[in-house]
């Protein structure tokens, strides 16, 4: 099922009675998402990402804009009507229910002509208990499973009326690092096999690049970026975006274009094309350094850190943004730890432009 | 060890004293007094130890009386005053607007003065020289005839009994039942909707199970001070309920000791046990129901 969001718009009225202005949650949404795709809307938390979910599954009624389930306008119909899964954050199981009871529920509420007879109930929820491989714990109660087991009956509870759109509000955000890994896999398993179109709200972005067909970046109710997740890592829209995906961090330094020639403090890093000369924010990914005796960028020395595959440089600028730069190289180069100095070449495809001003990527040639 | 072990019985010692003296000698020699046949508490004699108390107790028509009054007492008030308030809790927390006025509204009667209250029922039901009470007017109002609620027929009785006990009672019960229902999280209320679930349903399945710890607790304390009452019988139909037919367990024990047929311990001892292991067993069936029924 594809969805379409137009306009999608969401204001809240102000609490503050001196303060008129509605506090607008999500603004002017607009996105098509294609059938039997997994995407992550992905922001710092407060954007808006959980407002837009619950615009989708009919919780929360828009105050402008429409939202389509394929062909069907479904902006005035109550969630019931939409046929939607929803995964809560803290997975909203019924205590009191077993395992078993609680994937039942939705079934039970069916009417009329849509109501199953007992026996195919039971059959469709021991179908998506297998799905989600609880079928063993049908007769617990949520109090005793753990954590990644409550997660699967949520899944397996939202999954069991056939929704045409699941809708997973920050699954993995109540689960240990391990499990985290385990669970979200576990996911894209389910999503691919039941090939149903699925949302899911994040706020971290590592999760999101793994498991998302496509990511939706949003800053403050506004999308900032929409795309395949190496895209957008590869080629961010804005300084924001840039900042937002990656770990470590990209490295944002003070810089300008003068000539012909980038530079970063007194370091001339780079010849690029195409640009007038100007003040510019430049964001350089930490896998864009490469060690060079004869660099011109040269950065104070601060540590090293070893991790096996990669190491890790540690190091600070007079004209970095930020108090350390961290540049992930190949562990095979030789670095000298005894030097109060370090100095890199930058690969150009690593390196970004945004304005001082908007903050706006500023494209350029080499 | 052994050093340890006396402190704590020190720092037990205010509430062990407390109790002890206050609680368990009083149930103690209640039990003692109850089989000591004649107990004459001016001489501090009785005549001999056995069961005649008992028999006398379960053998005197008042007793039976107060027995029967307090068992119809009880099986009207506690359902229908616990499900009354599980009504207006639920109903007031579904609105809105004026929520927190209906919420005084409905508190007000607990906070209200047992004489102002009294007056209160003595204008709807008491017939006077000069009026026949606000009830019955409504009751000729739609063409019936005049009922005397405080000194007529046994069941018009038992109606303003059961009314006023229900009516003192319902402002707690609600007080304890809206602030159980607030505390359900509405997490719970969003996916029963997403899942579309009836309003019937959700209540039945989901609100209710949530908050069955509450009732379970308004539920026992009910029926135990439904089985204790006296004091409200008193207001109503004066001190002489022996004689209105509307004397209770706890006002039979009350006549006794004190009443105009008053001197009776070893009586009212007895009368006391049966009250006792009543009240007892009810209690062991409410918990033994609400294992089954009671998650958490």
């Amino acid at each position: 099922m594809k969805v379409v969001l137009q306009n999608l718009s969401k204001a809240f009225p102000s609490r503050n009675k001196r303060v008129n202005a509605d506090v607008i949650a999500v603004r002017d949404f607009n996105f098509e998402i294609p059938d039997g795709k997994l995407i992550g809307l992905l922001g710092p938390s407060g954007c808006g990402k959980s407002t837009a979910l619950n615009l989708i599954c009919g919780l929360l009624t828009p105050t402008g804009g429409r939202i389509f389930f394929g062909d069907d306008d479904v902006t005035d119909l109550p969630p019931e009507n939409r046929g939607v899964g929803l995964v809560f954050q803290n997975y909203a199981l019924y205590p009191h229910l077993t395992v078993r009871q609680n994937i039942l529920f939705p079934l039970q509420n069916l009417k009329g002509e849509d109501r199953l007879s007992k026996a195919d109930m039971l059959a469709r929820a021991h179908e998506v208990a297998g799905l989600v491989q609880i079928g063993e714990l049908m007769d617990r109660r949520p109090s005793e499973l753990s954590g990644g087991q409550q997660q699967r009956v949520a899944i397996a509870r939202a999954l069991v009326k056939m929704p045409r759109i699941l809708l997973l509000d920050e699954p993995l955000s109540n689960l240990d690092a391990r499990l985290r890994l385990q669970t979200r896999e576990e996911i894209r398993r389910i999503q691919r096999q039941t090939q149903i179109t699925t949302v899911f709200v994040t706020h971290d972005q590592e999760e999101a690049m793994s498991i998302s067909d496509i990511i939706v970046v949003m800053r403050s109710g506004v999308v900032e970026q929409i795309g395949k997740p190496q895209d957008v890592y590869d080629s961010p829209v804005n300084l924001f975006v840039a900042k937002f995906l990656g770990t470590p961090p990209i490295n944002v330094f003070i810089g300008k274009v003068d000539g012909g020639t980038l530079f970063i403090g007194e370091d001339a890093v780079l010849d690029i094309k195409g640009i007038s000369d100007r003040e510019v924010y430049v964001g350089i990914r930490p896998e864009g350094f490469v060690l060079d005796s004869g660099g011109p960028l040269c950065c104070n020395l601060s540590r090293v850190e070893v991790m096996g595959r990669d190491v890790s440089i540690v190091s600070s600028h007079d004209a970095s943004a930020n108090p350390t730069i961290r540049s992930i190289i190949n562990a095979e180069s030789a670095v000298d730890f005894t030097s109060a100095n370090v100095r890199f070449t930058v690969k150009p495809d690593k390196v970004f432009l945004f304005s001082r001003e908007t903050e706006d990527r500023i494209f350029f040639e080499v | 060890m052994d050093r340890r072990n006396n402190k704590g019985w020190l720092y037990l010692l205010p509430a062990v004293l407390f109790l002890g003296f206050f609680m368990v000698y009083p149930l103690v020699d209640v039990f003692i007094y109850s089989f000591e046949e004649g107990y004459n508490s001016a001489s501090q004699t009785f005549f001999g130890v056995g069961s005649y108390n008992y028999s006398y107790v379960l053998h005197d028509p008042y007793f039976l009386q107060a027995v029967k009054n307090t068992f119809i007492l009880v099986i009207i008030t506690v359902p229908v005053s616990t499900g009354l308030a599980l009504l207006i809790s639920a109903g007031l927390n579904s609105i809105k607007a004026l929520k927190k006025l209906f919420q005084t509204v409905y508190f007000l009667p607990y906070v209200t003065n047992t004489l102002a209250v009294g007056l209160v029922f003595m204008i709807l039901f008491k017939k006077t020289a000069y009026s026949d009470g606000l009830i019955n007017l409504l009751i000729n109002w739609f063409g019936g005839a005049s009922v005397d609620f405080i000194d007529g027929p046994y069941w018009a009785k038992m109606f303003v009994l059961c009314f006023y006990t229900i009516w003192i009672v319902l402002p707690f019960k609600v007080l304890i039942l809206t602030s159980a229902l607030a505390s359900v999280n509405p997490q719970y209320y969003d996916a029963a909707k997403v899942d579309g679930t009836s309003k019937l349903r959700t209540f039945g399945k989901i609100t209710l199970p949530m908050i069955s710890p509450m009732i379970f607790y308004l539920i026992i304390t009910a029926f135990i001070g439904a089985f204790k009452a006296y004091s409200d019988a008193v207001a109503l139909f004066g001190t002489d309920l022996n004689a209105a037919e509307m004397n209770t367990i706890v006002g039979y024990i009350y006549d006794m000791l004190y009443g105009n047929s008053g001197g009776y311990p070893s009586y009212a001892s007895a009368a006391a046990i049966v009250l006792l292991v009543i009240v007892l067993t009810i209690t062991c069936i409410n918990s033994l129901i609400s294992k089954k029924h009671i998650y958490y």
